[in-house]
């Protein structure tokens, strides 16, 4: 499962920036399951933020998401006046770790132009209501205890910590 | 885990300023309504004011108003003001211990670092709309049979 992978709603160069209240240029926010012609966006603006172009993993994450055909998985981007500024990944994960069925977002990222203007708590919003009306009523997510602004963001919308504390071990070659 | 008085006084304070910015409160009111030492208090709000979070308002009807960014300001930065934390962990992994010392440091470090991560990911603005859930919580549970 790939964390997130940066705040969705902070300029990265403030080190306690957190995400702002939503503003009247949500209204010029649209949200939808992403398409083909999107995915050279989504490799681009992944690769600003992270500094790595990953193509072939983004390939694979389309086929894995982007059907669109399983509500349980979903891959959705952010346009504002059509242009993809961000983007959202996540799916249901049946009886893992021991708890009942739970929506996952592994992925969220904002264009950092189009930071703090709500296009992060839009995604998050509308991938949370795809997986309620499926049944989900938990939202869970893995971040990096040094990544301050996207843990920031997903405190600033209301989420805590869970019952869950991720484990890992060096492995011997 | 537990924080000093002084910090926990210096969060109680900020969070009740935070919540109605445009408002002078007086140190008494605050000491009044959490039960504690005003003098107490008074010393931690001077401590605030110096640090820029607070203007103090002299005069009838004075008292603090909060000055602060609340979308900003982090738990974090509150208790950096009043405490060093996480030092237990860099104690007890010091230089000179042995392996039990050293095994209990990187357990301490674990929690630290959680506490820390937790504390610097929460703003002001966050943890007031954790206090109104609270409040709206608390609201539901009384008007439930």
């Amino acid at each position: 499962m790939k964390k997130p992978t940066t705040t969705p709603a902070a300029p990265r160069q403030r080190s306690r920036a957190t995400p702002r209240e939503s503003t009247d240029a949500e209204a010029a926010i649209e949200v939808r399951a992403v398409r083909r012609s999107d995915l050279d966006r989504v490799i681009d603006l992944d690769a600003t933020v992270t500094g790595l172009e990953k193509r072939k993993y983004w390939l694979s994450v389309y086929r894995r998401y982007g059907s669109g055909t399983h509500d349980a998985q979903q891959f959705l981007v952010a346009l504002v006046h059509g242009h993809v500024v961000g983007f959202v990944i996540g799916e249901v994960r049946d009886w893992e770790f021991g708890s009942q069925p739970c929506g996952w977002v592994f992925a969220i990222d904002v264009d950092p132009q189009a930071r703090l203007a709500g296009v992060g708590t839009q995604l998050l919003q509308a991938i949370s209501a795809r997986f309620q009306r499926i049944g989900v009523r938990k939202l869970r997510t893995i971040v990096a205890l040094e990544n301050t602004l996207i843990l920031s963001f997903f405190r600033a919308q209301g989420m805590m910590a869970g019952p869950l504390i991720a484990l890992e071990m060096d492995l011997e070659p | 885990m537990r924080l000093q008085k002084n910090t926990s006084l210096a969060l109680y304070s900020v969070l009740e300023f935070a919540r109605t910015p445009e408002r002078h409160i007086a140190a008494a009111e605050i000491a009044e309504k959490y039960d504690i030492s005003a003098h107490h208090l008074a010393k931690v709000l001077a401590e605030l004011a110096r640090s820029g979070l607070l203007a103090s308002v002299r005069g009838a009807g004075g008292g603090y108003r909060f000055t602060g960014n609340a979308k900003r300001l982090t738990l974090m930065d509150i208790i950096q003001m009043f405490e060093d934390f996480g030092d237990s962990a860099a104690a007890a992994a010091a230089p000179q211990s042995g392996p039990v010392e050293a095994a209990l440091g990187l357990v301490l470090s674990e929690i630290d670092e959680n506490a820390r991560a937790t504390f610097k990911s929460i703003t002001l603005a966050t943890m007031l709309r954790l206090v109104e859930r609270q409040q709206a919580g608390t609201a539901a549970s009384r008007s439930t049979p």
